[in-house]
């Protein structure tokens, strides 16, 4: 039998505020344990919870990104549970009037299609601490530092089709929360954490599957395979003529497998009911402008402006529009340079490559945007050819300066004195009569072996375009 | 000296007659020769009052007093206090040392006010008698058989037995109200969201308001032009700013449209208290009032109202309660569940508990629409019978209680009746309304309470009604005998 694979994402975004989203405490990263949590986080008693505007303005702008309904009531609510990490005895969250309603995302595969994904709601609610079970031999540490920190949680419309939709719909959500600036998107530090409802069903079946939630799933990579896994997981039971539980599962990336967690953790009732110590929010047309204005170019519309300004193929323009800094560092280099194809390349190619290998991102490259932009402009004004400036780049890699210093340090200007280049040219010639006679006997793939003696001897630096020109000349004319 | 409100102290200490070293020091005797009986107080701060008094009287000398610079009052323990233990009246909280005011007690500080101390309640302000404190029972001064109300019943056995000469309260379903009128006092509960509930321990937050037990609406007005205000750190307080209350007092009441519900003059209430409240009616028809009959239709649904919403938000606001991070903890717990369950059943008592129970079933999986959600609709029905009636009378007056304060221990077998004690005063916190409570009579030598129920943030007319009240009769000077 055919499958076809449902999934739907909930994803958590951490919003970058610089203060928790019921309390003054800030939500910086990595503090000693406990050290950012006052009397409302640590749910003394008699302590009320005050929302931060600014996580309003956060959801409304992510809401506005993705062409979503603004409610202009939404209201929060007590999602009742008990655990040492939730100091409360609840968690506040928003349940049947979320901040932001029904939005869609678009997102592109690989093979340049797109598909138009649906976005349910996205509703603002409260993180909870963590519990530290590694530093305690027979007890649970508790860390509230994190209780409190405001999350935005973005629920996907059950219309992602296999696991690499899902994750380019991931993707698509990351570059535009960066692009927002609501959340730094730091996965390693957990800033945007994901759950998948996974079913399958025969293909051509309108009906849903039975589902089951992968909780916590923290990588683009872990999410695909998490997925892969799962979703063959369900096939093989249901051609065994088995049936699918409704549970949550979670996922073992060493395992790389998915098993269920106690069935009590489902069973829970939540007993949510609209918290009696907040208003509702309340949010008009004044303050949707006011956001609205605040909007970034985004990666669409960002893309499309590649395209049209620097002449880029939509391939290249949907790869550095992507992420908001490669963004900006490209539209330095080709403004620095004025070479924008050039500087596309360069930052898509070289650049990325060392960045990715060293796992350094864009915003803390070791080159510099006018940096690189230095060294493109030396390739437009041909003062080095492209071979020569891959050198000048690992060199300025080293440490060794810019472009205009190694390139002279090292005297790798580009020979383009006519004169010189033709004495390189008439002693290679004079000095491998062979060569010649094979060349003009029809062995034109005797050519290139002429070119490079030429580069040796120039030691690289001949202009490479002179030098064909010349070299086709004398070998030619007799 | 020790039988006068805040009004005559502050007098007293304006024109040098007495120190508030040494009013102080008369309550805090009075405090030791009588608490033991009275069980009023939980916690006696008597170094630290005696230390703000000393404090105070420096700042009256040189110049700088304001009307409450030295004047000694009590905290429910229900505010929480730097440095003081605050119990909530439970076992649960009873090593709790909070690390900070409550909003109330931090504007009474700056005014001036010495704190004496932190007076009993009824465990997390549930109950109507002051009999579920985990530090036992309250004893009403007029009579030490009978309970002083609840659940600020420690506040006002200490205003009434001259424990202190006026009290911080608070008020869910009657908690202020109902003990003024058992113990002759006059108790305010303002508009919800008058008066800050930060540090003020949450029993249902959409209920819960804090105001005062004093000997007069002067009282009142002086202590709430302290207490009142928006306060940014609750969020549900309310953006308006303050009137003078003390600048109103005496307006005179000609024209004054009174409402008598109907449903409050009906089958329960003792024939003795009506014809007390009869004649207080009677007394402001002297005063140029007229009084019209209302009806308030769905009256008699708001006390099961209460308990589904009440109970729903408690069993919340109490899960903080786990053991975990403060307060009591069950010893040596073998595992979490263990943890959370044994430090629960073992600091909490039966109401409490029972409240939590009842809570956890409204707001369950297939409860929620028949309970939580029937009983807010019937809320905003209440609350739409009082602004009908509203529109039509300026205030809305009745009994605060169908009968006098009753036997300590007759009703603690039997939760509903307990329950129905707060019959007149339970609907006025669903509608959010201000509500007074004062001396109207005395039944067989026991105060009973008319309530007075006003208009959103209409403070200052109730206390101005209740004062020229207070003008024209002087049951709220009568005194427990003893």
């Amino acid at each position: 039998m055919e499958w076809e694979t449902v999934i739907g994402l909930e994803v958590h975004v951490q919003l970058a505020t610089a203060s928790k989203l019921f309390s003054g405490t800030s939500t910086r990263f990595g503090a000693e344990p406990n050290t950012q949590a006052n009397v409302f986080d640590l749910a003394l008693p008699g302590t009320l919870p005050v929302l931060n505007g600014k996580a309003v303005e956060m959801a409304v702008k992510f809401g506005l990104a993705v062409g979503a309904q603004i409610n202009r009531k939404s209201v929060f609510d007590r999602k009742n549970y008990f655990y040492p990490d939730l100091p409360k005895g609840y968690q506040t969250s928003q349940l049947d009037h979320p901040t932001v309603g029904k939005g869609t995302l678009t997102i592109t595969m690989e093979d340049g299609s797109t598909r138009t994904i649906g976005i349910t709601r996205a509703h603002m609610e409260e993180d909870a601490g963590k519990s530290l079970h590694e530093e305690f031999p027979t007890d649970t540490g508790i860390d509230l530092n994190r209780a409190g920190t405001p999350l935005l949680e973005i629920v996907s419309e059950p219309e992602l089709r296999n696991a690499k939709e899902a994750v380019a719909y991931l993707k698509k959500l990351h570059s535009l929360i960066v692009y927002l600036g609501i959340s730094d998107g730091d996965m390693s530090q957990g800033s945007m954490r994901c759950d998948a409802n996974v079913s399958v069903r025969p293909k051509g079946e309108s009906k849903f599957g039975t589902r089951a939630e992968i909780k916590n799933i923290n990588s683009f990579r872990f999410v695909e395979k998490a997925i892969n896994i799962e979703v063959a997981r369900q096939i093989d039971i249901l051609e065994d003529g088995g049936k699918i539980v409704q549970e949550t599962r979670l996922y073992d990336a060493v395992k790389n497998e998915t098993r269920s967690m106690r069935s009590k953790e489902v069973a829970n009732d939540y007993r949510y009911f609209p918290e009696p110590d907040l208003l509702p929010v309340v949010i008009d047309e004044a303050f949707i402008a006011r956001i609205k204005a605040t909007l970034p170019e985004l990666p669409d519309i960002k893309s499309q402006r590649f395209q049209s300004q620097y002449g880029l193929s939509p391939y290249d323009a949907n790869v550095l529009a992507a992420d908001l800094h490669v963004a900006a560092y490209f539209e330095e280099v080709a403004a620095g340079c004025g070479d924008a194809k050039l500087s596309a390349n360069w930052v898509m190619g070289d650049l990325q490559a060392y960045l990715n290998k060293a796992e350094i991102d864009i915003s803390k490259s070791p080159i510099a945007s006018t940096a690189l932009a230095n060294l493109v402009s030396r390739i437009v004004d041909n003062t080095i050819s492209s071979k020569i400036a891959k050198a000048v780049f690992e060199a300025m890699l080293n440490g060794e300066g810019s472009a205009d210093e190694i390139i002279a340090a090292k005297g790798l200007k580009q020979v383009t004195d006519t004169g010189a280049i033709e004495k390189v040219v008439d002693a290679v010639i004079a000095a491998n009569p062979k060569q010649v006679e094979q060349y003009r006997a029809g062995g034109e793939k005797v050519f290139a072996f002429f070119v490079g003696q030429v580069m040796k001897e120039s030691r690289g630096k001949a202009n490479p375009v002179q030098v064909n020109e010349i070299l086709l000349d004398k070998l030619t004319a007799k | 000296m020790l039988k006068q409100g805040i009004a005559a102290i502050s007098s007293s200490l304006s024109k040098g007659e007495i120190s508030s070293v040494e009013i102080t020091q008369a309550y805090l005797d009075q405090i030791s020769r009588h608490n033991n009986d009275l069980n009023a107080y939980i916690t006696v701060t008597a170094e630290q009052a005696l230390a703000q008094a000393a404090t105070a009287d420096k700042i009256r000398s040189a110049g700088n007093a304001g009307v409450f610079t030295g004047v000694p009052i009590a905290h429910k323990d229900i505010f929480c206090t730097t440095g003081v233990k605050t119990s909530c009246g439970s076992r649960m909280l009873d090593n709790f040392i909070a690390p900070y005011n409550a909003t109330v007690v931090e504007k009474l500080l700056a005014s001036g006010a010495v704190m004496l101390g932190k007076t009993n309640m009824d465990e997390f302000a549930m109950g109507s008698s002051n009999e579920t404190s985990y530090y036992g029972p309250v004893k009403n001064p007029w009579n030490r058989s009978l309970v002083p109300g609840g659940s600020s019943g420690g506040s006002a056995a200490a205003v009434a037995g001259h424990l202190c000469p006026a009290a911080t309260a608070t008020d869910t379903g009657g908690s202020i109200r109902q003990p003024a009128s058992f113990c002759g006092l006059t108790g305010i509960k303002p508009t919800y969201g008058r008066v800050s509930r930060w540090g003020m321990i949450a029993f249902a937050s959409s209920l819960d308001q804090a105001g005062t037990l004093t000997h007069s609406a002067e009282d009142s007005a002086i202590m709430l032009n302290i207490m009142a205000g928006f306060d940014p750190k609750d969020s549900t307080s309310v953006d308006l700013p303050v009137p003078d209350y003390c600048a109103t007092l005496n307006k005179p009441l000609a024209g004054l449209r009174i409402g008598i519900p109907r449903q409050h003059f009906a089958e329960g209430l003792k024939p003795e208290v009506e014809t007390q409240i009869r004649a207080a009616l009677h007394e402001f028809e002297k005063l140029g009032a007229t009084i019209k009959e209302i009806s308030l239709e769905n009256n008699h649904y708001s006390v099961a109202a209460y308990y589904v919403i009440a109970p729903a938000e408690a069993s919340a606001n109490l899960a903080r309660y786990d053991g975990v991070r403060f307060g009591y903890r069950c010893a040596k717990p073998v595992d979490l569940e263990d943890l959370y369950k044994r430090s629960r059943a073992e600091g909490f008592g039966a109401e409490v508990k029972r409240r939590i129970m009842v809570g956890t079933y409204a707001l369950s999986a297939g409860y929620y629409d028949a309970y939580y959600i029937k009983a807010q609709k019937v809320r905003r029905l209440i609350k739409n019978d009082f602004e009908r009636a509203l529109n039509e009378v300026d205030v809305i007056m009745g009994p605060t209680s169908p009968h006098t304060a009753f036997p300590l221990g007759s009703k603690t077998k039997d939760p509903v009746a307990m329950y129905l004690e707060d019959i007149y005063t339970i609907a006025v916190n669903l509608a959010g309304l201000p509500g007074i409570s004062i001396p109207a009579g005395l039944v067989n030598g026991l105060p009973i309470g008319l309530q007075i129920v006003g208009r959103d943030f209409d403070e200052a007319k109730l206390l101005n009604i209740a004062h020229m009240f207070q003008q024209a009769t002087d049951w709220h000077k009568q005194t427990p005998g003893a």
